[in-house]
């Protein structure tokens, strides 16, 4: 693979996806140290949100240290280069969250939708757009449906005022095939100035091989993560990744050694749990399921004593998809009837 | 005399076509008029075929027959952009109004919560709230009435096939005003919302999670059985409204796991969400011509 002399954009999740794993309570100093040396570290883009984004405070999917706001009006004063941005799902934030998010500086929106549901995010994108924001078009799940349908969704978002597309890999399932595929096909039938990105989970291990084949078809931006901390065995662990697109000679003006002490020195000591692919990342990966799904199930194992991989595979076959956190309790209270267990 | 109020539906899309279904079998409820805008659609052929006149020229040409008909309550499945208007048209000649779009004109209606109050108090224009709100509120209301919720959450999760344009294009309506409701007539100090659209094929049934905080400590057996009795009474006029889980207890955190099948009249069965709707609309006419006949309301006069 020949990537040298390509320029990407990275973009860190640590605050972001990392939220999942650290059942998003994350403190403010921690998050204002981490987005800091990251700064400082070249990182261009890092985006700070409640996992399940701008208004995803809820009983559903956890209660955070601190508002959405709270988090971003911290860090977002403290940055000399990095631009922040912030997630957003509608049906679960509004436009008035992205509102709030602009007011405190937030440069880039990223509105997320289920890969075959572009159409609920009219009202976002078309906001987003009208402030003047990097908007970008989010589309989840991309291994469930054909390269040719998320290029049909991709080019509504792209119709509502999107300026960049991600194929969002949130399961950790696609090979480097599934992603060449789709950025392939984004790149080649999406208007030049519209930029193409890659978000993937580290399930199967494919972290660091998805996102190169998507630098190689076409994709200018890249997610991450500093350590891997995010959802599942975690997102692509960008300080490796650094080191990877250093020796094939693709700019990305990170420092190598810099971020590399921000994952060893801070990220990996507030880490809960070690984020890696153990037994449960790896059904994530395998069985086809939402990446935050993971510590519900774990918790769900510990209290009505189904196996968490029982449980994920279950909701793999029934085609869950995200944000549908309430049906892992649901189903193991159900697996836990049929077992007599309770 | 017959103790049947007459009504006009409008909107004769995928729910003005279902409601009418449902309102061909009610006791006190009989469909009239079904009003569109476009002689050739489909909706206004349905209804010609089923029966009962149609207007293709919007409310404006139904007007003249509304006294001539003796019409008494209608029916508005179409937009919240045209429903204020609708509205004060029909109230001017003494319709009642049972709003199933997101415009919430009149106060919010969900039946075994509130509907006895507003068929009381002869409201002439009432809000059915969200499908979401509709599958969710009572259960918020069930443990309210018990004690006191600090915070009320719901989510629910509907196949794409189920979700029609016009939500997916204001999907932020849904959720304010499921949140708004779940605070005003589910009694949640504090209220959220979230939809979910899932495309698995076969389309799943209407999911909905309700989740409440209780101020003090929840008491189990009185919460237990007054969610139990409330799904009772959804389930006179959305049999297929069901406790899968719960109410699950975790500390000051009540949950409760619904799933709501739909009749399958127009609809289809998994399409729990729509049909909790028509389902409701048309039990809130119910009760005010049951009020009405039993005089406890007297409808408005007409010479």
């Amino acid at each position: 693979m020949n990537l040298q002399g390509k320029k990407v954009t990275l973009h860190d999740m640590s605050l972001r996806d990392g939220m999942h794993a650290k059942q998003h309570q994350i403190s403010l100093d921690e998050a204002v140290s981490i987005a800091t040396a990251m700064d400082e570290a070249g990182m261009p883009m890092i985006e700070v949100t409640h996992g399940d984004g701008l208004g995803g405070r809820s009983l559903n999917y956890g209660f955070p240290a601190h508002s959405d706001k709270e988090y971003l009006s911290a860090v977002v004063p403290k940055m000399k280069n990095a631009k922040i941005s912030a997630l957003l799902l509608p049906g679960i934030g509004t436009v008035d969250h992205l509102k709030m998010a602009r007011d405190c500086g937030v440069s880039s929106i990223r509105v997320a939708t289920h890969c075959t549901e572009a159409d609920v995010s009219e009202q976002h994108i078309g906001m987003a757009a009208e402030m003047k924001m990097d908007t970008v078009g989010f589309l989840m799940m991309a291994h469930m449906v054909s390269p040719e349908k998320i290029l049909e969704q991709a080019k509504l978002m792209v119709g509502y005022g999107a300026n960049c597309i991600y194929a969002t890999d949130s399961a950790g399932y696609m090979l480097p095939d599934d992603v060449t595929a789709r950025i392939g096909l984004l790149r080649a039938e999406l208007p030049p100035g519209v930029e193409i990105g890659f978000h993937g989970h580290h399930n199967l291990g494919m972290g660091i091989a998805n996102s190169l084949a998507a630098i190689e078809a076409g994709a200018s931006r890249i997610d991450g993560s500093v350590a891997g901390l995010g959802a599942g065995a975690g997102n692509t662990p960008l300080e490796v990744f650094c080191a990877v697109l250093d020796r094939m000679g693709v700019e990305t003006g990170v420092d190598l050694y810099k971020i590399m002490d921000v994952a060893e020195d801070l990220v990996v000591p507030m880490m809960d749990q070690p984020i890696r692919v153990d037994r449960n990342a790896l059904t994530l990966g395998y069985a086809g399921v939402y990446s935050s799904f993971l510590l519900f199930a774990e918790r769900a194992e510990k209290k009505y004593g189904i196996s968490a991989r029982d449980i994920l595979v279950e909701l793999g076959r029934r085609g869950t998809v995200g944000g549908q956190e309430d049906m892992i309790e649901d189903l193991a209270l159900t697996m836990a009837k049929e077992k007599g267990l309770i | 005399m017959n103790k049947k109020l007459k009504a006009v539906i409008i909107g004769p899309g995928n729910i003005g076509t279902d409601l009418l279904m449902k309102m061909q079998r009610s006791e006190w409820i009989e469909p009239v008029w079904m009003v569109g805008i476009d002689p050739e659609s489909e909706g206004l052929k349905r209804a010609t075929e089923m029966g009962i006149k149609t207007c293709s020229t919007g409310v404006d040409g139904v007007l003249e027959h509304i006294i001539k008909d003796d019409i008494r309550v209608a029916f508005d499945a179409t937009s919240a952009y045209v429903h204020a208007e609708n509205s004060r048209k029909l109230n001017e000649l003494g319709v009642i109004m049972v709003d199933l779009t997101p415009a919430a004109v009149g106060p919010f209606c969900v039946p075994p919560v509130n509907l006895a109050d507003h068929a009381k108090n002869l409201e002439m224009n009432v809000n059915m709230v969200t499908c979401g709100g509709q599958a969710t509120i009572p259960m918020i209301a069930a443990v309210s009435r018990v004690q006191p919720v600090a915070y009320g959450e719901i989510v629910a999760t509907v196949s794409s096939r189920s979700v029609g344009p016009g939500t997916r294009q204001n999907i932020d309506e849904f959720t304010r005003t499921t949140a708004g409701a779940v605070e005003k007539v589910g009694g949640a100090k504090e209220g959220k919302a979230i939809i979910i659209i899932n495309p698995a094929e076969p389309p799943l049934m209407m999911r909905d999670t309700i989740h409440c905080l209780t101020e003090s400590e929840p008491d189990q057996e009185a919460i237990t059985e007054s969610v139990q009795a409330m799904v009772k009474e959804v389930q006179k006029y959305v049999p297929g409204y069901t406790l899968v889980n719960g109410p699950v207890f975790d500390g000051n955190k009540v949950t409760c796991y619904m799933q709501v099948e739909g009749l399958g009249d127009f609809l289809p069965k998994y399409a729990g969400n729509l049909d909790i709707m028509t389902a409701a609309a048309l039990r809130t006419a119910e009760m005010f011509a049951e009020e009405a006949a039993d005089g406890t309301i007297t409808l408005p006069a007409r010479g």
